[in-house]
């Protein structure tokens, strides 16, 4: 019962997201298991060098196909392309990472090729070679085991949800050029700009988060200058405590994440929210700061492996889920923690 | 069966600083009934339940519903809520009435249960076919009972439609020249995308708060009526799921054992915080 696996791997404009190896290291253990082999689909422009790093990660072959057609995320033609590639390699299972492009073009193909997609997946079994997921639904508040009865299966991986392969610079492989039969007038959108944001980790790849709540404004110490109104001294006072989030996020090397109430004042951008409506997370290391703990905001971080809550309330929420409670003024512990880690860190 | 803008919709749009003839937007608004997110969620027998929580419009599609006001407050159109669900799964259609929908279509068919999402678009992309004429089919960005987040991409597939996915700004919908152009979120960046007209667009939360419904509009939306579809109506037979189900389980929580950190004073507490990560080894 062998298997032959595509992989997608998602970049924007050459750069790889990191969950995309990670298809490859669960690629590499099924087949392995159960023999046959996997290849990389690489789309878009200038994206030769990508190819070789999918041989380290552990891609037998690649898949590419390098055109300015390609080069901006339009869902339309790449996902033409990913059911063109799916027809000529005939892959038992797609394995896509779960990012907003994965999801998009997984769920496209999926139409195309008159199948199903099952998204999010953090657990996969595939004992005698028949294949189930497992995934979290309601928020992560239950788990459903689910089965595809059409060929071929495709996944979307929740990210960070299965190991990152060590890359094997010794190993290359052959690469196959996909024609491009689209030309491009007859795609509906064209992109017109990019806006960045501002860079920083990235929370969903993160192995340690540093997050801020309501609690980061509520420091009564602090004077905000006299010319601002109530909500923009509010907001004065949240990024000064925001500072002393992203201090001890620099720190450890962290992403800074934050709670809806955070967002919803306006003290940080929505980017950075976790949650059911947010991002959901799963690091190494979670340092709630000022956070209660509700259960749309656990649905985003409740599987990272250490909570460690900083809460003046001992009685908030946050502390039943938390490794370690430090119960106390955020404003008063994230100064000397930050200088204690640092100077752990520096050895 | 769909309402059209009577003559006192008509009215309202001849007052509105932006309309001109054609320019005027008919939007589809995609809407779905989900337990309460604050629901304690168990299984009995296989079976979901969600105790006696309340059944709300899914808070993703409320951004959409949101955006399709705000479009039509601008330059004039008309609102239509689309839902498929069991009968009696009415929340999601009366919340969106309530916000400011102008009409709504229920879809349901007892052979519907169980569908996966591949179904469900090909149910929505045929409701959207017979509704007609719209310009712009709005979605939330996900369900929060599924989360699956597909049906925005699938359903614009089947309709041949561009989809931009997770919007936060419209910067102009032009339905006289068929254009459309957004601002949509990926990781590492905002797209400005140029698109053509009719397409899908799901919206997320960064578009804006959704506003409250008023106490007009609740009034309003509980004494509205609506089609309700059958497969039959659509004129399509009963699409195939290749996704089962076949087991949902409550998830094994991990033990955790707070260690609650002791010191006299922040200084004490952080030092004996990071001896405990040092031992724990996640630093
Ligand atoms: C449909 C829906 C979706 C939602 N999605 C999300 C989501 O994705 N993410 C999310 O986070 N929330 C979400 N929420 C909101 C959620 O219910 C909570 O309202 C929110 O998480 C509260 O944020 P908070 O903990 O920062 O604020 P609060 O609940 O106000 O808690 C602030 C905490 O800070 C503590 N504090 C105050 N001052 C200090 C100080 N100086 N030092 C230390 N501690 C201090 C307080 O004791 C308190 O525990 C959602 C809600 C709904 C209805
Ligand atoms: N049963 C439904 N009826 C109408 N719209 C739906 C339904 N289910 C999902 N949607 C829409 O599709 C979006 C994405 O849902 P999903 O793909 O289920 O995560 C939601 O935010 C809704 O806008």
């Amino acid at each position: 019962m062998t298997k032959k696996i595509l992989a997608y791997i998602d970049h924007f404009h050459g750069k790889a997201q990191p969950s995309s190896w990670e298809s490859l290291g669960l690629a590499a253990v099924i087949t392995k298991d159960l023999g046959g082999e996997t290849a990389a689909l690489i789309l878009g422009e200038g994206v030769n060098e990508l190819a070789d790093t999918a041989f380290q990660y552990g891609a037998d072959q690649v898949l590419l196909a390098d055109s300015p057609i390609l080069k901006d995320f339009r869902p339309e033609p790449l996902a033409d392309m990913v059911a063109q590639a799916v027809k000529d390699y005939q892959p038992d299972l797609v394995i896509f990472p779960t990012t907003s492009r994965g999801r998009t073009l997984a769920g496209m193909a999926a139409v195309d090729l008159d199948t199903g997609v099952m998204v999010d997946v953090i657990g996969l079994d595939w004992a005698g070679g028949e294949i189930s997921t497992t995934r979290p639904i309601y928020g992560g508040k239950l788990l459903a085991k689910l089965t595809c009865s059409t060929s071929p299966q495709i996944i979307t991986l929740r990210t960070r949800a299965f190991d990152k392969p060590e890359p094997d610079s010794s190993r290359s492989g052959s690469v196959t050029a996909l024609e491009v039969g689209l030309n491009g007038a007859g795609v509906a959108t064209s992109i017109t700009s990019h806006q960045d944001k501002g860079g920083g980790v990235s929370l969903s790849d993160a192995n340690v988060i540093v997050s801020g709540g309501r609690g980061v404004a509520l420091n009564p110490a602090l004077e905000p200058p006299a010319d601002l109104d109530e909500e923009a001294a509010e907001v004065w006072k949240a990024e000064q405590g925001f500072a002393l989030v992203q201090g001890l996020a620099d720190v450890l090397g962290a992403a800074v994440g934050a709670s809806r109430a955070a967002v919803d004042a306006k003290y940080i951008e929505y980017d950075h929210q976790v949650g059911q409506t947010g991002k959901v997370v799963s690091p190494d290391l979670y340092i709630a700061c000022g956070i209660s703990g509700a259960i749309q905001h656990l649905a985003g971080m409740r599987s990272s492996k250490v909570i460690v809550a900083i809460n003046k309330d001992s009685d908030a929420p946050i502390f039943n889920f938390a490794r370690f409670g430090l119960v106390g003024d955020m404003h008063a512990i994230l100064p000397p923690l930050t200088s204690a880690l640092k100077e752990y860190l520096a050895g | 069966m769909i309402t059209k803008p009577g003559s006192q919709v008509q009215e309202k749009y001849n007052q509105l600083s932006n309309y001109k003839e054609g320019n005027s937007v008919k939007i589809i608004v995609c809407v779905k009934q989900v337990p309460d997110t604050a629901a304690t969620m168990t299984v009995d027998n296989g079976a979901i339940s969600w105790g006696d929580a309340p059944l709300i419009i899914n808070p993703w599609d409320e951004f959409a519903v949101e955006a399709a006001l705000n479009l039509v407050a601008d330059q004039g159109g008309e609102i239509i809520a689309l839902c498929l669900g069991k009968e009696g799964e009415t929340e999601a259609i009366k919340h969106a009435l309530a916000m400011g929908a102008d009409s709504a279509v229920m879809v349901s068919d007892p052979a519907l249960e169980g569908a996966d999402n591949v179904a469900a678009s090909k149910v929505l992309a045929a409701a959207i076919q017979k509704i007609g004429e719209a310009d712009l089919v709005l979605f939330g960005q996900q369900s929060v009972d599924t989360d699956t987040g597909l049906l925005p991409v699938q359903t614009a597939r089947l309709l041949k439609w561009p989809s931009l996915t997770l919007v936060s700004k419209f910067e102009s919908v032009n339905p006289g020249d068929g254009k459309i152009q957004v601002l949509r979120s990926m990781e590492e960046a905002g797209q400005i995308v140029d698109s053509s007209l009719p397409a899908v667009v799901s919206v997320t939360k960064d578009y804006g708060e959704p506003r409250y419904p008023s106490f007009m509009g609740i009034r309003k939306a509980s004494k509205a009526e609506y089609p309700v579809w059958s497969l039959a109506d659509l004129g399509i037979e009963t699409p195939s799921s290749s996704i089962a189900w076949p087991e949902v389980t409550e998830p094994v929580q991990k033990e955790i054992v707070t260690e609650i950190i002791e010191g006299e004073t922040p200084e004490e507490k952080a030092k004996s915080l990071v001896e405990k990560l040092i031992a724990e080894k996640v630093l």
